[in-house]
Parts: C-alpha cells; sequence; structure tokens
C-alpha cells in the first residue's frame, strides 16, 4: 500500500519502500547490498532467506560477520552463475547507474528473481536539471555527491528512461514509487512528467511478461 | 564388536587450559574401509581429540578436518613438539569455535602418523609397517573414515565441518557426500580441485624423500633407519609455498644469520636458509615420511569436479547446507580464484554461501594465524548458523 502523505527519516527510504514490496518468508538477492542494511531489514521485519553480493571486500566481511549470506562478486559479472527464478525476489538498490553493462544486469535480475526490484536516483530530478542548464556542469547532489571524474556512476538514467528499458526488456512495472529529498513518495501513474522531475529516487517492482518455466 | 575404543584419557587439562579428551576406536576387520582405488582397509584405527560437551540431542557437534602436516592437537599442547594447538587461535572456550557451546572434534586423518592407521601402523598380515603396502587413499576416504567415526559417537548430523587446505577439500567432500548430516560447513583457503602447479610441489617434495637412501622404498622402519634428509628437504620446498614474498620479505630480507658477512660457503648464511633448515629439521621429528608421500598424493587425486560428472555444481545439487567459503589475498598455494571457483558452483544450485576473501600477506599459512578479521567472519557465521540452527547461547544448556 502506498501512503502519499507519509515523511520518513531515513537515508534510504527505499529500503523501508522495497520492505513493503517483499513478501514474508521469501528468498531474497540483493546484489550490491552494501552493508547489508537492507538484507538485516527483511530479515528482521519479514523473516526472508537473505542473500547478498557486494563488491567491496571489507563490506563483505563486515556483513558475514553479522550473521547475513553474503558473497564477495560484481553485479556484472557474477550474475550469470546463478540459475533461473532462483529466487523470490533480486534487488539492485541504487546500484544499476554503476554497472558496466546496465541491460544485461537487469536482463539476469529478471531471470533470477520471480520480481526484480530496482532502485536508482532519478537523473530527470529538476535541480539535476537546472544545474546543468544554469551552470553547464554535470551535477552534484546528495545522491551523486563526486564529481564526473571519481564517479562510480557511470550509467545514469532518468525515471523516463528506464521506464524505455523495461518496455525493451519487455517488462512488466507491478509497482513503481518515486520519492523525493524528504522522502514524500509520488507514486508513478501514467504520466511520468511530475515524477520524473520531482522524484529524486524511484523504485521499481518488475517481472518478465512471460515468465521464464520453472523445469 | 565391530568397533573398540581405546581407553579414555579423561578431561585432560593442559597448562594451556584447554581440557580435551583423547581417544581412538578401532573398527575391525570385518568392516572394512572400501577405498576408492577398489581395495579395502581393515582393520582401521581413527584417534581423535573431543573438546566440550555433546548436548542432550546430539546437535552441536562440530568436525574439524585438518591440513596435510596438522593433526588432533588442534587446541592443546602438541605431545611431541610441545607447542600450542595448531589452531588454539579458533578453538576454545570464548574463541570463534567456543568449546564452551559445541562439542569439537578433531581425528587425525586416515593416513596420518599420530594414531589413527597409516603406513607406519602394523600391517596385521606380516606383523611389521606397512610402508608401500598401504593402500592408496583418497580425501574422500578420509572422510569416509570419519564418517564411520561419527557414526561410532552416534551423531546423525553435524552441526559445522570445518578445515583449511586439505582439510577444506575434506569439507568440501562431506558437503557433497553426507548432505544431509552437515549444516555448517567452512571450507577454508582450499580447492574443489588440486592445481597443477601444487601437484608439481608435491612431485617435488616426493621425490625428495625416494632419493633419501634412508627411504629403503618405503621400508625404513624395518631397517631402523629414517630419510631424514629427504623428508626435510621436502618439508622445506612446501614450507614456501605456505608463506608469500612480501612475508619472506618482511621477516628476514637479506639479512644474514648471526655473523657479519657471508662465509663464501653453502653454510645457512642467510635468515631464510637457516629458517628453512629448521622448519625442515624440526618436521622430521613428528612426521611420518610415507605418511607424507600418501597423503600428497590422496590432495593430487583430488578432483570434486570429475568425482560429478565434471561438473562441479553437480556436487552439491540438493544442498541445504550453509556455506562460508573463505580465501587470503596472499595465498597463491589456493589462490582466491579457485575458492571463487566454489562459489561459483554453489550458486549454480542456489546453495546458501557467503564468500569473503581476507587481506593478508601472509600467504597460505594466513589460515592458521592471528587474522582478527577472519576470526570475526568465522565467528559471526557459525553464530548465525547457531541460532538458526536452535542451538542456546553458551551457558543456556537447552
Amino acid at each position: 500500500m502506498l501512503d502519499k502523505t507519509k515523511t520518513v527519516h531515513t537515508s534510504r527510504v527505499d529500503h523501508l519502500l522495497i520492505a513493503e514490496m517483499v513478501a514474508p518468508g521469501s528468498r531474497v538477492l540483493d546484489v550490491g547490498c552494501g552493508d547489508g542494511e537492507l538484507l538485516q531489514l527483511l530479515a528482521d521485519t519479514k523473516a526472508v532467506d537473505a542473500r547478498g553480493v557486494e563488491l567491496s571486500r571489507e563490506r563483505v566481511n563486515a556483513c558475514v560477520a553479522r550473521g547475513l549470506s553474503v558473497i564477495q562478486g560484481d553485479a556484472d559479472q557474477d550474475l550469470a552463475d546463478y540459475p533461473d527464478q532462483a529466487f523470490d525476489y533480486a534487488i539492485l538498490s541504487l546500484t544499476i547507474q554503476a554497472t558496466l553493462r546496465p541491460r544485461e544486469v537487469l536482463e539476469n535480475l529478471l531471470r533470477i528473481g520471480r520480481r526484480a526490484i530496482i532502485s536508482f536516483p532519478n537523473f530527470g530530478h529538476w535541480r539535476i536539471r537546472t544545474d546543468l542548464l544554469l551552470w553547464g556542469r554535470m551535477p552534484r547532489t546528495t545522491n551523486l555527491p563526486e564529481p564526473w571524474y571519481a564517479s562510480p556512476d557511470s550509467h545514469l538514467c532518468t525515471i523516463r528512461d528506464f521506464v524505455e528499458l523495461c518496455e525493451l526488456l519487455d517488462t512488466v512495472v507491478e509497482e513503481a514509487v518515486a520519492f523525493n529529498s524528504a522522502g514524500r513518495r509520488l507514486p508513478i501513474k501514467r504520466s511520468l512528467s511530475l515524477q520524473n522531475l520531482f522524484g529524486e529516487k524511484a523504485v521499481f517492482k518488475l517481472r518478465h511478461r512471460a515468465p521464464a518455466q520453472n523445469f | 564388536m565391530m568397533a573398540t575404543n581405546s581407553p579414555l584419557q579423561r578431561d585432560n587439562a593442559d597448562d594451556i587450559g584447554v581440557a580435551f579428551n583423547h581417544a581412538s576406536v578401532t573398527f575391525a576387520a570385518e568392516v572394512p574401509l572400501h577405498l576408492d582405488s577398489g581395495k579395502t582397509l581393515g582393520p582401521f584405527s581413527i584417534a581423535y581429540n573431543t573438546y566440550g560437551t555433546l548436548n542432550k540431542s546430539k546437535s552441536n557437534a562440530v568436525l574439524i578436518c585438518h591440513a596435510l602436516t596438522g593433526d588432533q592437537h588442534v587446541a592443546n599442547r602438541h605431545p611431541l613438539t610441545g607447542k600450542e594447538g595448531w589452531w588454539s587461535l579458533l578453538v576454545g572456550p570464548g574463541k570463534p569455535i567456543d568449546t564452551n557451546r559445541y562439542f569439537v572434534i578433531f581425528p587425525n586423518i586416515l593416513g596420518g602418523c599420530m594414531g589413527s592407521t597409516g603406513p607406519s601402523s602394523i600391517n596385521p598380515e606380516t606383523g611389521t609397517p606397512y610402508g608401500l603396502k598401504f593402500p592408496m587413499f583418497t580425501i574422500g576416504d578420509m572422510v569416509a573414515a570419519q564418517h564411520r567415526l561419527i557414526e561410532h559417537l552416534g551423531i546423525d548430523q553435524l552441526f559445522a565441518v570445518l578445515g583449511g587446505s586439505m582439510g577444506g577439500m575434506q569439507v568440501l567432500e562431506w558437503a557433497s557426500r553426507h548432505k544431509d548430516q552437515v549444516f555448517a560447513a567452512l571450507p577454508i583457503a582450499t580447492a574443489a580441485w588440486h592445481s597443477s602447479q601444487n601437484i608439481a610441489f608435491h612431485e617435488v617434495g616426493r621425490q625428495a624423500v625416494m632419493a633419501d637412501p634412508n627411504w629403503l622404498r618405503g621400508d625404513y622402519h624395518s631397517h631402523g633407519v629414517v630419510p631424514r634428509n629427504g623428508l626435510a628437504v621436502a618439508r622445506m620446498a612446501a614450507h614456501i609455498t605456505y608463506l608469500s614474498e612480501d612475508a619472506l620479505h618482511e621477516k628476514f630480507g637479506r639479512n644474514l644469520q648471526n655473523r657479519s658477512d657471508r662465509t663464501f660457503s653453502f653454510d645457512a648464511d642467510f635468515q631464510v636458509e637457516s629458517y628453512l633448515r629448521h622448519q625442515g629439521s624440526t618436521f622430521v621429528d613428528r612426521f611420518d615420511a610415507n605418511s607424507y608421500l600418501y597423503i600428497t598424493r590422496a590432495m593430487d587425486y583430488f578432483d570434486l569436479a570429475a568425482e560429478n560428472g565434471d561438473v562441479l555444481a553437480n556436487a552439491f545439487r540438493g544442498t541445504r547446507t550453509r556455506f562460508c567459503v573463505v580465501s587470503f589475498t596472499s595465498d597463491w598455494l589456493y589462490p582466491t580464484r579457485e575458492s571463487r571457483e566454489i562459489v561459483q558452483a554453489l550458486n549454480a544450485v542456489a546453495a546458501n554461501v557467503s564468500f569473503v576473501e581476507i587481506d593478508s600477506n601472509a600467504g597460505h599459512d594466513a589460515f592458521l594465524l592471528d587474522e582478527p578479521e577472519f576470526f570475526a567472519t568465522i565467528r559471526g557465521f557459525v553464530e548465525s548458523c547457531a541460532s538458526k540452527r536452535g542451538l542456546p547461547p553458551p551457558g543456556e544448556e537447552a
């Protein structure tokens, strides 16, 4: 259920939203799980069978030391190892923009999970647009703090861009929510213009139009 | 009686404060071990140490598998060398493998030389040591022998099986052959098959032993001699592979050993030479040369993929075991790449797997050393498994 008025005071409102989208007791793979905050949240509140993949060795070790099942790996390289529909949800939170091949990564997530849940920073946000328009320089925001030469985010996109990729991959958007910097939720309806302008981040729950057969 | 116990030495508490039991079980000739080579071995004995107490439901048993030259004296002072146990940093009261909480079993491997039946044991048919008449055995055979021990102890499922290096190979065999009997598996600094380079190093070691005139085609026991020089050279060569270039450089550099200048001779001028010679000569006092040959061969033959139709993932299909795979950055004997192959196979069957690479410059030996990040990982993984298994925290016996 979406609550348009709800304001959440956390740096990762997308985590709370993702947690709402996940059914209790399900099997979850969080790709780019960082320090395991989302996995822990899902394990604590949804009793999921939680697994993670993380690039940073230090973060992986911290996750495993706190009892999470996490492997050191790379979304671009290691997702191919997983079998079809091994998980109920394959989650990629604020990571797709940092992958080398976002399309392949998304295809893999849709293959591995019965559902894929993706969150990403929206490059169509008005502040980014005005920064670029007024100053003629790559925007730097709280979500995208590094200068262009130091940023890990090689594939930034807008909400509109992401929806286009979903259509290209024959994907059903089951749920999509954008929220602004105050954590206020702006559910994405038919017209994307406002969300693409005011949404700072977006969370999409996706599935393949023709789900792969179990065998 | 198909299995007999040797008298237990109960509740030894040595001067490093870890209480342990030392025991041995002998399986009769009527129930021999059927080896992978097609031969049988019986009777055979497995010597083992235990630490901690088995709970009523027998759900807190941890099996620790030792490496090539390890043994069952893992957390107590070694009876021959007087040194602290080789994993006393990891195993003991309050340690990551907490002996207040778990019942920890350390068998000496089949073919070893610390009480389990091996090439230096007496062949009942001849009344003399087996020598080269001892049948070839594999990592799988070691696990089969351990399985007998676990059955003998009345344990249906091991809470955890862990081991490094060759111990890790046994962990993988356990998890593959006895899927329902391993709740958690920790293969550490290991690989699913022995690499060509590792076989090559082993061959150098074996040739050094066999070139020693005292080896006498393995019959040295009957002649009251020991191929000391050959075995020492084998150990020296192997020891280099357990370290790293950085570790050697940091420890020794080009430092000279108790002298101010080169002697222009073949004395151990350099500290590193002196160190290796010491490693070689002390090893000979505690290890049997034929055991060394047989065990290195067992490692060379290890290939878990080949045992499973050349697809490693098949070894783990259907597993519900929770895995924690650990490698070390500077380990060039079992590099991270080889641990990653295990992880890929586990992912391919959607197994529950954690994988960490620990940053260390200590080389392969890092798994035996004081590596806080490694211990934190093991502790966290094991504790979370214990809570999933419903094992109460220490002091709250169910």
